[in-house]
């Protein structure tokens, strides 16, 4: 197996460990973009503490799915029910999740007319309501924590790509979110710049977080994920633990999946 | 043991000027204008125009007569000093006439006060301009407030008569200057509190302008109160959106039935005011000032409520704002200034008599406004749709990623165009000639010709108007660029 972004450090499980409380519950959830069925018939329970790769050829949905979880996109049926609140047109309980759910973009997408540290105060500052001054400390300390707190007033523009992505982390985090969402973080990052952003991601499995991450990274699945599902055609095709996924796929779509992005 | 190739420098070679024809002024004109035998053409056809018409407008200019008291007695004096036949320039209509071109036929004794309606204009913009930079801000303050004490002693002098003649005048001239140095002061320790005086200026304006009895501005100030307070006292129930709907009706109905009643009886009790100057005597620049600050103070967060109406999610909003844009833009200015001085009467309730300046206003905000829009749904249609996203993902609700996310982007790129909208409108002003109110251009210069004594005179005035029209709008240029520059992020 040949992939650049091997994890070879090692990693402390000793906060990684999963509770039996559901942190994240999807029933028979379908979705549709006018007549295209995106997501047919998803059903799946993430619990407190665990981390998830979900992965699969691209139009498989992925994106849609972990969308879904924080309502930048409607589902049609069925039920997503996140940390005990279910998502319905109630504009309050989406405000609600939202600020319980921490999502980082592929593009980033920091606001580029507001310096870093504004970025990381911003939503604490408006939405939790806490003070200017409290805000700041706590974007410092998450700033340091993706090591570049130096940069805070700087503004995106300034940064490379793999800082840009760590500033968005950062972002989320300063929201003390209690699950993250993860789509494709390194998918527009040179390679030299996806092993710090992962690297900060495997910090925060390290924590205990809950994780969701659609990701082709195959080293953090191995290293980090407790489970990976595989994606095709809008369903879950395959689920299972990081060693029985990689060594003894069941489907045939997955083998060929697993051929491909690890057979070269 | 060298070879014969081999090749040692001994001396290290000073670097030397490049050859005469490749430096300055001759390399500048040799890839400029005479690059090949066209652009030499063009370059000679060019020249030639420029002389000639310096040739024919030069000594117009230069042989200028700036005391007289007549064309009659202009063309006198030029044929005296230059000789039969001999064209000269009457700027002495100007020293003669400026004041109506300024103020239009507003009583020359309150002349002070649409002077100090303007130096404070400047005041009350500082803030907003120049948003948190305190060394503009006094700068600006201060600078205004000497200019303005300086046209008030101006204006004095060449209006003996006026209140400066009386004891009174010393006083206002005093009052001026503590007024301006407090502002300054202000502005130095606080440059924010300044943003009170900003809210307050419309208020302080209009009273300073049309004057009357202390009670309707304050009437009207009170109607945002109530609005404030409806907002408030609603908000928890009714959602952001209805609360300020709410607001705004009650508002609406104090000030357009309740207010005439309350101030009317509030003035018989307390008859507090000053002269009152009728919108018949407004005109000159003081008319283009008052019709174009206030327009284009108001057309700004119209345009943005309906740039964001036209993109939004709800039918009937997106309806309105739709059909508003597309009305307005499809009729020209003119028609709605006609319908301003006829045909909004009809639609108001009966007996409530709205000044003509102030239907203007409106109806011009309202142009302006649907320009504004669809310049500024430029700025929003090109911001990408991660930062809705990112906005969202962090929980901020629809107003709150509005005002912090999408709007200082969207106006930011759209600042070229919002204030090529403002240049337009603000020369846009003179249109209200048409509606006989007296505009610089064409009212006040209507009325200077037909005195006898400048019949005949033809581009005095519009030089002089155009001018100062010139200085305005190239100001707002130049604002726009030092915005843009200001507000640059990208620095890749």
């Amino acid at each position: 197996m040949s992939d650049p972004h091997a994890i070879t450090r090692e990693i402390d499980r000793s906060h990684m460990q999963v509770s039996d409380e559901v942190a994240i519950q999807i029933t028979s959830m379908n979705k549709w973009y006018g007549a295209f069925h995106v997501l047919r018939d998803i059903n799946m329970t993430v619990n407190r503490g665990e981390r998830i790769v979900i992965c699969g050829p691209s139009g498989s949905g992925k994106s849609t799915l972990i969308r879904c979880i924080n309502r930048l996109e409607e589902h049609q049926s069925g039920h997503i029910i996140v940390d005990g609140t279910e998502l319905t047109n109630d504009l309050k309980n989406i405000d609600k999740v939202r600020s319980e759910v921490g999502m980082v973009f592929q593009h980033f997408n920091l606001f580029p007319h507001l310096t870093i540290l504004e970025n990381c105060t911003l939503a604490p500052i408006w939405v939790r309501k806490v003070p200017r001054k409290e805000a700041e400390e706590t974007a410092m300390h998450y700033l340091s924590k993706v090591k570049i707190p130096e940069q805070a007033h700087k503004y995106p523009g300034q940064l490379s790509g793999g800082q840009q992505q760590r500033v968005a982390i950062a972002r989320s985090l300063c929201m003390r979110p209690r699950i993250m969402l993860f789509d494709e973080p390194t998918s527009a990052l040179d390679p030299e710049m996806i092993k710090e952003v992962l690297d900060t991601m495997i910090e925060l499995a390290e924590e205990g977080m809950t994780m969701l991450c659609v990701t082709h990274e195959m080293g953090f699945a191995q290293a980090v994920a407790n489970r990976v599902i595989f994606m095709d055609q809008g369903q879950i095709v395959e689920q299972n633990e990081p060693k029985e996924f990689f060594n003894n796929p069941q489907s045939d779509r997955t083998k060929l999946f697993l051929s491909q992005i690890l057979g070269h | 043991m060298p070879t014969k190739a081999a090749f040692v420098r001994k001396d290290m070679l000073a670097p030397q000027e490049p050859p005469v024809s490749e430096r300055g002024a001759i390399k500048w004109a040799r890839e400029n204008l005479f690059s090949g035998p066209l652009n030499t053409f063009l370059t000679i056809v060019g020249v030639l125009a420029v002389f000639l018409i310096v040739k024919s407008a030069l000594p117009w200019l230069l042989n200028g007569v700036w005391n007289a008291n007549s064309m009659a007695e202009c063309r006198e004096i030029v044929a005296a000093r230059h000789g039969e036949g001999a064209t000269g320039a009457c700027w002495a209509m100007v020293r003669e006439r400026w004041h109506q071109y300024l103020f239009g036929f507003y009583p020359q004794e309150l002349f002070w006060r649409p002077t100090m309606a303007f130096g404070l204009m400047f005041v009350a913009l500082a803030p907003v301009l120049y948003f948190g930079n305190r060394t503009i801000n006094m700068r600006m303050t201060a600078v205004a407030g000497v200019l303005t004490i300086l046209a008030l002693a101006g204006v004095s002098a060449s209006f003996p008569q006026t209140i400066a003649g009386s004891e009174a005048g010393g006083l206002a001239l005093l009052a001026a200057v503590i007024v301006f140095a407090g502002l300054t002061a202000v502005a130095w320790m606080a440059p924010r509190r300044l943003l009170i005086l900003t809210l307050l200026y419309p208020a302080i304006g209009f009273y300073l302008l049309w004057g009357g009895s202390i009670w309707g501005p304050v009437g009207a100030l009170a109607g945002f109160a109530i609005l404030a307070v409806v907002y408030n006292l609603t908000k928890a129930q009714l959602g952001v959106v209805v609360a300020t709907g709410a607001g705004v009706v009650v508002a609406a109905i104090w000030w357009l039935v309740v207010q005439s009643h309350v101030t009317g009886a509030l003035h018989s009790i307390l008859p507090l005011g000053t002269a009152h100057v009728d919108s018949d005597e407004f005109g000159g620049f003081l008319l283009a000032f008052v019709i174009g600050v206030t327009a284009i103070a108001a057309s700004l967060p119209m345009g943005i409520l309906l740039a964001l109406g036209r993109r939004s999610d709800m039918p009937l909003i997106k309806a309105l704002s739709v059909g508003f844009i597309e009305f307005i833009r499809g009729v020209p200015l003119i028609t709605m200034l006609f319908t301003a001085s006829l045909l909004l009467q009809y639609f108001l309730p009966p007996r409530s008599n709205f000044d003509l300046i102030l239907r203007v206003i409106i109806l011009v905000t309202f142009f302006s406004a649907a320009y504004i829009a669809e310049v500024i749904r430029g700025g929003l249609a090109a911001l990408p749709r991660g930062q809705y996203e990112a906005a969202d993902a962090l929980g901020l609700d629809y107003w709150q990623a509005q005002r912090l996310i999408v709007m200082p982007q969207a106006l930011k790129i759209s600042i070229p165009g919002i204030v090529s909208s403002f240049i337009g409108l603000f020369k846009d002003t003179t249109l209200v000639a048409l509606v006989g109110l007296h505009d610089p251009l064409q009212g006040v210069t209507k009325v200077v010709r037909a005195a006898i004594e400048w019949k005949g005179i033809y581009w005095e005035p519009y030089i002089f108007v155009g001018l100062i029209f010139f200085a305005c709008c190239f100001s707002m240029s130049r604002y726009s660029m030092y915005l843009e520059r200001k507000l640059k992020r990208d620095h890749r």
